[in-house]
């Protein structure tokens, strides 16, 4: 494992030692990584790395069995994902997990909505939603953001995969995070779709930390500032991109062929 | 199933309802056929009970097949009030309500814990352990049930004229469906409705699934109980069936009948049952057999219920 300098202050998201297993099989065996405020962070590996995993324990769909996880400075490994989501640390999934019976406006309204520290709790039995046009018109410029806005009145489930993929990371972009886990946004895209996926990352970069995980390496390459390398469940190498390109120990496990 | 979204056409076809409902005692004595009235009140008094399941089912996504149980609660709640002679009838309802509402909230902090199927065998357990615990109690009638010397007055009116007391329940059921009607406009309404649509989202966005999903379960157990306590009041008996799983089970047909997810759905079925009931077991002691085939038609043909087939089909769907 590479040995992390201390930071100047302390990152937003520390992942320390982080381990889990599924029976006799470690999924994750002393994952350590570090995601600085304000930075694109990828997080790449070949396939049974474990990186959706890492994901799983970061959100909290997952407890880690091992090790220790801390976000803005506060010790998370503990909460439940809803608890997690309200300080800030939002997910999209590799696999698209939308609303698919609501409209693509219905969607993004409830994901605005769940954010308690602008609006309050939603335990609000009497008052009608309808007076709530701040969150809608939130959700409609969100919409826009991601290039949905002419398909606010549609079905979820009836949008291109493509779509849905703008969709699942606009849920994730309406609680307004302070770090969003990008699990393969790119995940079964043409490459037209992915160009305007790219882009959309890199819009976002702008205003969110990222942990971006990624198996298009041309993406990872051009969008991130930092890239970490996960192994067999450990971190094997993390650093700047061209750092990573030349490492010796990354290109024999994972770039290999490819670089 | 989207968010729900009453259309002013489904207000306007409430309202007429409730007008005609206003109407029914007039036009049953005008007809020679005042007996009806006392029919009457049962009908609403489960279509009170229907509509608050298809709360819990059809709104929060949540099968329950132990409703019966917090509408044994309120309708044992009230017997155990008149005989212990509390005489007015808000107090009865107000406390069958929260009884009722307790119990719903204790079950469904251990049985929310499962899922799907096992959510349905947990609520059908605690269902009927309530069902064998009344029937054991001695003091509580036992097998016979709990009868009630006769209804509390409301504020001075007297309820036991059959035709007081409907529109006492008139009244309850509509307050009832236009309390539903703002809860499922309101932002908890559409939590629930997101948490039956995708409850692991719904999470992974921050809220706090348990905490509404209990909630929803108790306020619907609650007003079952409300609905139970008219029930004991309208038959003069607290009965253990009203807690047996049958009971559930019929409630639950009631819902599918008319409507899961519909506001008025529980409306629906429970007059469409009761009412078929009523009439076929006139021509056929194996009038369920029809109940059969109509239940059976629902789900192949008509999946969103009797409601489904007045909605309006929506370009975009």
């Amino acid at each position: 494992m590479t040995e992390r300098a201390a930071p100047p202050s302390s990152p937003l998201l520390d992942v320390c030692d982080v381990g889990k297993h599924f029976g006799g099989v470690y999924a994750l065996n002393g994952a350590t990584l570090a995601v600085e405020a304000g930075e694109v962070h990828a997080l790449i590996g070949p396939n049974g790395a474990g990186k959706t995993t890492l994901i799983h324990t970061l959100s909290g769909a997952l407890r880690a069995d091992a090790g220790r996880i801390r976000f803005a400075g506060q010790e998370v490994g503990g909460r439940a994902m809803h608890e997690r989501a309200a300080l800030g640390l939002a997910r999209s999934y590799q696999i698209t997990n939308v609303f698919a019976r609501l409209s693509v406006l219905d969607n993004v309204t409830l994901a605005v909505q769940a954010r308690t520290r602008d609006w309050g709790t939603s335990f609000r039995f009497w008052r009608p939603f309808a007076r709530d046009t701040a969150i809608v018109e939130e959700a409609r410029a969100l919409l826009e953001r991601v290039g949905l806005g002419a398909l606010a009145g549609r079905r979820a489930g009836n949008l291109s995969h493509g779509e849905q993929r703008c969709l699942e990371v606009a849920l994730a972009l309406g609680t307004r995070p302070r770090l969003l886990l990008l699990d393969e946004p790119m995940a079964g895209m043409g490459p037209e779709e992915s160009a305007r996926m790219v882009e959309l990352v890199e819009r976002l970069a702008r205003q969110v930390t990222l942990l971006l995980v990624e198996h298009d390496m041309d993406a990872v390459f051009r969008l991130a500032d930092r890239i970490s390398v996960l192994v067999g469940g450990r971190v094997i190498a993390s650093g700047l991109p061209d750092e990573i390109r030349a490492d010796a120990e990354v290109r024999r496990a994972y770039l290999g062929d490819e670089a | 199933m989207g968010l729900y979204v009453s259309s002013t056409r489904r207000r306007a076809l409430a309202v007429a309802a409730l007008v005609g409902l206003c109407a029914l005692p007039w036009l049953a004595q005008a007809a020679g056929q005042g007996f009806y009235v006392s029919f009457a009140s049962r009908v609403l008094i489960f279509a009170l009970a229907a509509s608050s399941l298809n709360l819990v089912l059809g709104f929060g996504g949540m099968v329950s097949f132990g409703h019966a149980a917090f509408f044994g609660a309120g309708a044992y709640c009230a017997a155990l009030l008149a005989g212990a002679g509390v005489a007015a009838a808000p107090l009865v309802w107000l406390a069958a309500f929260g009884a009722a509402g307790l119990l719903a909230l204790l079950i469904g902090a251990l049985s929310l814990r499962t899922r799907g199927v096992y959510f349905i065998m947990i609520t059908l357990a605690f269902a009927q352990m309530a069902y064998y615990l009344v029937v054991s109690l001695p003091g509580w009638g036992g097998d016979d049930g709990l009868p009630l010397s006769g209804r509390a007055p409301l504020f001075g009116i007297d309820l036991k004229d059959d035709t007081a007391f409907y529109y006492a329940v008139l009244a309850l059921l509509a307050a009832s469906l236009f309390a539903f009607d703002r809860l499922a406009h309101a932002r908890f309404g559409r939590v629930i409705q997101g948490i039956r649509e995708n409850e692991t989202r719904m999470e992974a966005l921050g809220y706090p699934v348990f905490a509404y999903k209990l909630s929803c379960f108790a306020l619907a157990g609650a007003f079952a109980g409300l609905a139970g306590a008219l029930l004991a009041s309208q038959s003069g008996l607290a009965s253990p069936s009203l807690l047996h799983w049958m009971q559930s089970g019929t409630l639950l047909v009631m819902v599918i009948l008319g409507g899961v997810g519909s506001l008025y759905g529980g409306v629906l079925g429970a007059v469409l049952l009761l009412v078929a009931e009523e009439v076929l077991v006139e021509i056929t002691p194996h009038w369920q057999i029809g109940l059969g085939l109509a239940l059976l038609a629902v789900v192949l043909w008509a999946p969103q219920g009797v409601a489904g087939l007045f909605a309006r089909r929506r370009g975009d769907d």
